[in-house]
Parts: structure tokens; C-alpha cells; sequence
């Protein structure tokens, strides 16, 4: 699903300027930071935690053919059914051959980054099956028709005012016709409605926070318990996720389970963690009749053998959004694709191409507080530098810059005549700037002086009056 | 100790009384400070856009500069960072080179760390009338572990006293090349940070990277802010008190 704004410079534009956007980041942004931080400093092991995390990661990565057969046998073993995509288009080829087997007209959704990566609900919705998103902020984005803003709070984008509108909109036909003013009461309409649906689902779809190998299960984490509904009580539960998600054990996945919620909301657990393991058993009370996981590669086999293999650590928590000072500035859709952010700019170039979202990589400062936030410690900062020099050599860094690059460079490889030429153009720079100590115009330096002053140089380089300095010395 | 110093191009060109308030400090801290000539820059426009070829042979030049130093010293994090850090992962298929950067490496710090942890300075003798804040510049806070140090020193200036910003740890929005191919997002940052130094009540901040300093410098003399902008060696060098960054000299 594509943000509106055809380049990333026209969607920083439009969302720099987008009133609403950003009185709903400056009132999103503190509260994960803040409540992540009273989390790690109330758990003195949380640094040992991300190192542990870290190492089961690369211990799974190194054996992950393994770790999957294992995991699908564990699966097959309960009677669940483990489905191999390598494309998008294979996941959903996959899916709606499913859904059209079971017969399905709704089709209900817990939350899923992999489905969004996938384009599931237009292919869904084009092949005729009613598609319903659970998950509070995936449900009011659908209404919306927007993709994600956040992986974690995917209508963090929206002012409660907007809510309102939209649940106007979409519930008055229902019968809702009271408009909404506080949360509460939004929540409990949106229940009110959801709750038919998954009633009347077919397939439940839902992502995996984990792949449990030892034991075949999906684990699932929610705060609104929408996810335990939609695996359930529909006949058929689709499980989708990256093949990167598989983990060796349960207890394996209790660590990562103890980073999660921290890092992504702050919380010590989220509200609900479920656990699924195949279809209902013959003395079950329920669960659904038959239990599909969709393996999704999509990219992901070739970044295991490549510079980007620690990227697959990532766990989808969002601290590196959260942390992220440009995400804070523009929000998700600016970003142009599913994942927004730090991982974003790894991922997007990676699965959509070097080119296509050339941006992404580049628009960041390297301020690296990403990487000390990242529960499982991608080194996010030098993934982007490694696109960045991808972009370089494949040539697709725009002529301007390269030229700009090499003629600097070449100047700063030879001292000597370095230090002459700038000390012409110090001692011009400073003669203009000299009276107002700054200049507010430069010829081809508009991205700076366009809304900053440059300072003016002192005069001399420090070279030059070091120079003197040793001379005038005995 | 004999301290090779690493003026930094920014400080060699902008503002070279930053690179004089360093060898004031190291001198006052007992070391011998020399200034090799064929210094440049570190490399970062190169390494940062993906240009390593350019970054490998700014690298070697400064590794060959910098050899027989018992230290080498500059005042930015940044900088340091990328002598420190980058250099040998540039290297990492070329054992000779390798090893020299790793050399460089471990004799590379910036300027407030290596005098409060290896050489152990406790106080300076400065003077600073005022209200200051201090802006943690993103590669000397998580590259380079300076936090505490510039804090330390701070405390000892007669007449200064030191007020916390919110968000003090936030990137500038500076990023190097960053803030003149994104200004838009670049300019919101600057902003953002700008609204907390007033908001601190600090007439004067202060930080520990000229790229940062002339952004924010840059930014809050476009708006015409009262707001001191000088590199915290400056002040702790007794230099706090010429012009500041973007200030008109004194007539």
C-alpha cells in the first residue's frame, strides 16, 4: 500500500506542513520514550536481556533452515498446515486459495505488518472477500483507506477528532448515530462492531510475533484481546509472518517477550500474549478447524548471506521510531511504504529497491540513537551507511552530489593545496560576513542558507595563524 | 604527553579559535601539542555518502599524519568517532592498513573525555557570567561516551551556572551533508531544539561539535534569538567571551 505524495520530498513537505500530523506526533512522541526509559531503569538486566536477545538471534540465523523444517514438522505434527511463499505474490496466491477453499465471505484480520508488506487486504478485497481489520488503529486506518503510520500504533497519525469523524461516517448506517467525544467511548463502539464480525469470519488472519520451533506455536501479542477473537472464532486461522520470526524455544521467546512490550510500548507485558498450536483438538472447546501458517521470504533468504543479515534480529518494536528525531519531524507516510522509520530505511530499499526508495537511506543523521534502543542492537546507523555506499556504487547517487563529493574530496586528499585555496575563500567568506558575523546568502548553498544564516569564519584558518603562531615562537 | 591535535575541518576553517582553546587546555593539562599540516578532514562527507574509495585515502593520509602521537586529539565527537571507529572497519580487507587504523584507533579521543578520564583534569580555571545549557552532540554522546566529562568541568567555572534542557540528548538536525539535502525536516529539527534551549532559560548554549553549533547557530541568528551559541572548550579555555557563533566582531 503507497502513501499519498509520489517522491519522499513531497511527502516531507506536505507532512512538515500538516498541522494536524504534527500536533499528533508532538503528543505521541515523549510518552514511549519516557515510559520506555522507567521500564529499562526498574530491570537491571535489561542490557543483558538485549544481549542474549541478540545472540539467540544470530544462533537462530546461522541454523535457520534447520530451526523452520523443525518448526514445520512441529506444525504438520498437530495438524497444521505450513505454506512456503517466496514472493508477495506467492503469500497471496496462497492465502486466497485458502480463503476461496473455506468459502470464505468475511475474513477478519489481527494486526499483521507481514500482510501489509504483502498487499493481503486489496488482494483479498479484490477477489471478492469482505475483509475486517480488528486491531483498533489497523480498524480505523482501513476505514480511513490509509496504510500505517507506526508498525506498532498504526493510526498514531490520527487526532481523536478525526476518529470521531470517521466513526460518523462508517457507524451511522449501523445505527451508532451519537457523535463521539472521549476515548472510552470510541473504544466501546468499536467493539460493539467488531464484535459481529468475528461472529460471522470465516478466516481469521493473524500475524506471529514468534514461531515457537520446539513446539509449532504462534505467539501473538495484543492489548485488545482482538487477536485471541480473530484466531478463534473463525473457522479457518491463517498465521503469516516473515520466516526470520521463528524462534528455538518457549523460553527463548519468554526473553524476547521481556524486551518486547518494553521497548515498544513501555508496558512490562502487553495485555494479552497468545499462544496458538494447530487446529482445535477433538476435546477443545473451540479454535478453529484448520490452522495454516504462510512463510513469507519476500527478500528475506537474501539478506541471510549478505552485509543486511542483521537486520532480520528486528522484532517489530518500534523503539527506533519512537527514538527516531526524523520520524518524530515527518511521521510514517512520508516514508512511502509499510515500514516507516529506522528499519524502514533498512527494509523498504532492501524488498522494493535500491533506487526506487532512495531517500530513505539518506535522510537520517546518523545520530545513532536508534541503535541503543534496539532491543536485539542492529547497528541501524551502519545498515543505512552500507546503502548508502550500494547507492554510490551502483551509481544512482544523483550527478550533482557526486560531482560536488569528488571535487571535495580531491581537494582534501592534497593538503598543501588545500590549505591555500580555503584560506582564500575563508578570508572572502569572512570579509562578507564580517559586519552582520553571518552570511544570509551564498550561491549553491540554498539547502543551507534557505532558512539558516552561515556564521561567518573567524578570518584566518586555524593552519594559517598556527603557522604564525610557531613562527613568532622562538 | 605529546599530543598530535586534530584541528577538524570545520574548526581549522569556521572557527579556529575552537582548535587555540584545545592546545590551551592540553597545554594547560601538561601536554606538548603539535599540529601536523597535512590534516584535512576526517572524511565523513565521503564515508557518509557512500564514497569509499575518497574515505579510505582521507583515512590513510591521517593515519599516516598522526603516527608517533601518544594521543591524538580533536575537538569534536564526531570526528574522533570516525577516527576511532570507521577507520578500521574501512580497512577490514587490507591487514596492513587494518592494523595501522587500529593503531590510530585506540589513540584516538575527543578533547573533554581525554582530559577529564586519561588525564585526569579535575577543574579549569575559567570565568563565565551566566546561564548555560549544553546540547549532548549525537557521536561524541554515543560513539565517544562523553556525557559526564564536559559536565565536570563545566562545574568548575566561577559565575556559570549549568541548566538541563529537555531533550538535551535529541540530534540537532546537523547530520552533516543531511541538513542541505533534507533542509525541510533538517530545519524542523533545528526548531525543535531551539524551543528547548529557550525554554531552559539559558542565554548561552553550549556543545562539543562545531557542525551542530553552526546549525544551531545558523538557525537561531536567522530568527534573530538572543542566544549565545560557543563551543563548551571555548568557555572552559576562558574564551567564552569573544564573538559568538555568528556574532559580529566587537568594534
Amino acid at each position: 500500500m503507497h502513501a499519498a505524495g509520489s517522491t519522499f520530498p513531497q511527502r516531507v513537505t506536505i507532512a512538515i506542513h500538516d498541522q494536524r500530523l504534527q500536533g499528533a506526533l508532538a503528543h505521541a512522541s515523549g510518552g514511549f520514550v519516557h515510559k520506555r526509559a522507567a521500564q529499562v531503569a526498574a530491570l537491571p538486566e535489561f542490557e543483558a536481556l538485549r544481549e542474549r536477545a541478540r545472540s539467540v538471534k544470530e544462533h537462530v540465523l546461522d541454523n535457520l533452515d534447520a530451526y523452520l523444517e523443525r518448526y514445520e514438522e512441529q506444525v504438520t505434527r498437530r495438524g497444521g498446515h505450513v505454506h512456503w511463499a517466496s514472493t508477495a505474490e506467492d503469500a497471496q496466491r496462497i492465502i486466497l486459495g485458502i480463503c476461496r477453499e473455506a468459502g470464505a465471505k468475511t475474513v477478519t484480520k489481527g494486526k499483521s505488518m507481514v500482510s501489509e508488506e504483502i498487499g493481503l487486504n486489496a488482494a483479498l478485497e479484490a477477489a471478492g472477500h469482505e475483509v475486517i481489520e480488528t486491531d483498533l488503529g489497523e480498524y480505523i486506518i482501513q476505514l480511513a483507506k490509509e496504510p500505517p503510520s507506526h508498525i506498532i500504533v498504526p493510526a498514531v497519525h490520527k487526532t481523536r477528532e478525526q476518529v470521531a469523524d470517521l466513526f460518523d461516517e462508517h457507524h451511522r448506517p449501523l445505527g451508532y448515530t451519537k457523535h463521539l467525544t472521549e476515548v472510552g467511548e470510541m473504544v466501546d463502539e468499536a467493539r460493539q462492531v467488531l464484535r459481529q464480525h468475528y461472529f460471522r469470519a470465516d478466516v481469521g488472519i493473524t500475524g506471529g510475533n514468534f514461531l515457537i520451533a520446539e513446539t509449532g506455536s504462534s505467539i501473538i501479542v495484543t492489548n485488545e484481546g482482538n487477536g485471541d477473537l480473530t484466531q478463534t472464532l473463525a473457522r479457518v486461522h491463517i498465521v503469516t509472518a516473515g520466516i526470520e520470526r521463528v524462534v528455538p524455544t518457549l523460553g527463548d521467546a519468554a526473553t524476547f517477550l521481556r524486551l518486547l512490550a518494553r521497548s515498544a510500548t513501555g508496558q512490562e507485558i502487553t495485555s494479552y500474549v497468545t499462544l496458538s498450536t494447530g487446529p482445535r483438538r477433538a476435546d477443545d472447546l473451540d479454535g478453529p478447524q484448520e490452522y495454516h501458517v504462510v512463510l513469507v521470504d519476500n527478500g528475506r533468504s537474501k539478506m541471510l548471506g549478505g552485509p543486511f543479515r542483521e537486520m532480520l534480529r528486528c522484532i517489530r518494536c518500534g523503539a527506533c521510531l519512537n527514538h527516531c528525531p526524523v520520524y518524530s519531524a515527518i511521521g510514517g507516510h512520508a516514508y512511502g511504504w509499510v515500514y516507516p522509520g529506522p528499519m524502514g530505511s533498512v527494509l523498504t530499499p532492501l524488498i522494493t529497491g535500491l533506487s526506487t526508495a532512495y531517500d530513505l537511506p539518506n535522510a537520517c543523521t546518523l545520530n545513532g540513537r536508534c541503535q541503543t534502543v534496539c532491543p536485539v542492537k542492529i547497528p541501524l546507523p551502519g545498515l543505512l551507511r552500507e546503502l548508502r555506499r550500494q547507492q554510490f556504487e551502483s551509481a544512482l547517487t544523483p550527478g550533482p552530489i557526486r560531482f560536488a563529493l569528488k571535487a571535495w574530496a580531491a581537494l582534501a586528499r592534497r593538503p598543501r593545496l588545500y590549505h591555500l585555496k580555503m584560506r582564500v575563500a575563508i578570508a572572502l567568506l569572512s570579509r562578507f560576513g564580517r559586519r552582520r558575523g553571518a552570511l544570509s546568502w551564498l550561491p549553491l548553498a540554498g539547502g543551507w542558507t534557505g532558512t539558516r544564516d552561515l556564521p561567518a569564519p573567524q578570518g584566518r584558518t586555524f593552519q594559517q595563524a598556527w603557522s604564525a603562531r610557531k613562527g613568532a615562537r622562538p | 604527553m605529546r599530543v598530535g591535535l586534530f584541528v577538524t575541518c570545520l574548526a581549522d576553517l569556521m572557527r579556529p579559535s575552537v582548535a587555540f582553546a584545545a592546545v590551551k587546555l592540553l597545554e594547560d593539562a601538561g601536554c606538548t601539542v603539535e599540529v601536523p599540516a597535512a590534516q584535512t578532514c576526517c572524511g565523513q562527507p565521503a564515508l557518509n555518502s557512500g564514497d569509499s574509495a575518497d574515505a579510505r585515502a582521507i583515512a590513510r593520509q591521517v593515519i599516516h599524519s598522526f603516527e608517533g602521537f601518544e594521543a591524538v586529539v580533536g575537538p569534536s565527537g564526531s570526528c574522533m568517532g570516525t577516527l576511532r571507529h570507521d577507520y578500521p572497519a574501512l580497512f577490514a580487507d587490507d591487514p596492513e592498513w587494518r592494523a595501522r587504523a587500529l593503531d590510530l584507533s585506540r589513540r584516538s579521543h575527543e578533547l573533554l573525555s581525554f582530559l577529564v578520564d586519561v588525564l585526569k583534569v579535575e577543574r579549569v580555571d575559567a570565568r563565565y557570567d551566566g546561564k548555560v545549557t549544553y546540547h549532548d552532540s549525537c557521536a561524541g554522546l554515543r560513539e565517544m561516551g562523553v556525557r559526564e566529562q564536559p559536565r565536570k568541568l563545566l562545574a568548575s567555572v566561577k559565575d556559570l551556572e549549568l541548566v538541563e534542557m529537555s531533550g538535551t540528548e535529541e540530534c540537532c538536525g546537523f547530520g552533516g551533508t543531511f541538513c542541505v539535502k533534507y533542509p525541510e525536516i533538517s530545519t524542523k529539527m533545528v526548531d525543535d531544539k531551539i524551543a528547548n534551549i529557550e525554554a531552559s532559560g539559558a542565554g548561552t548554549v553550549l556543545g562539543g561539535d562545531l557542525g551542530c553549533l553552526l546549525n544551531i547557530g545558523g538557525r537561531i541568528k536567522r530568527r534573530g534569538l538572543p542566544v549565545r551559541v560557543i563551543h563548551t572548550a571555548e568557555l572552559l579555555a576562558g574564551m567564552g567571551g569573544q564573538p559568538s557563533i555568528g556574532e559580529p566582531e566587537k568594534s
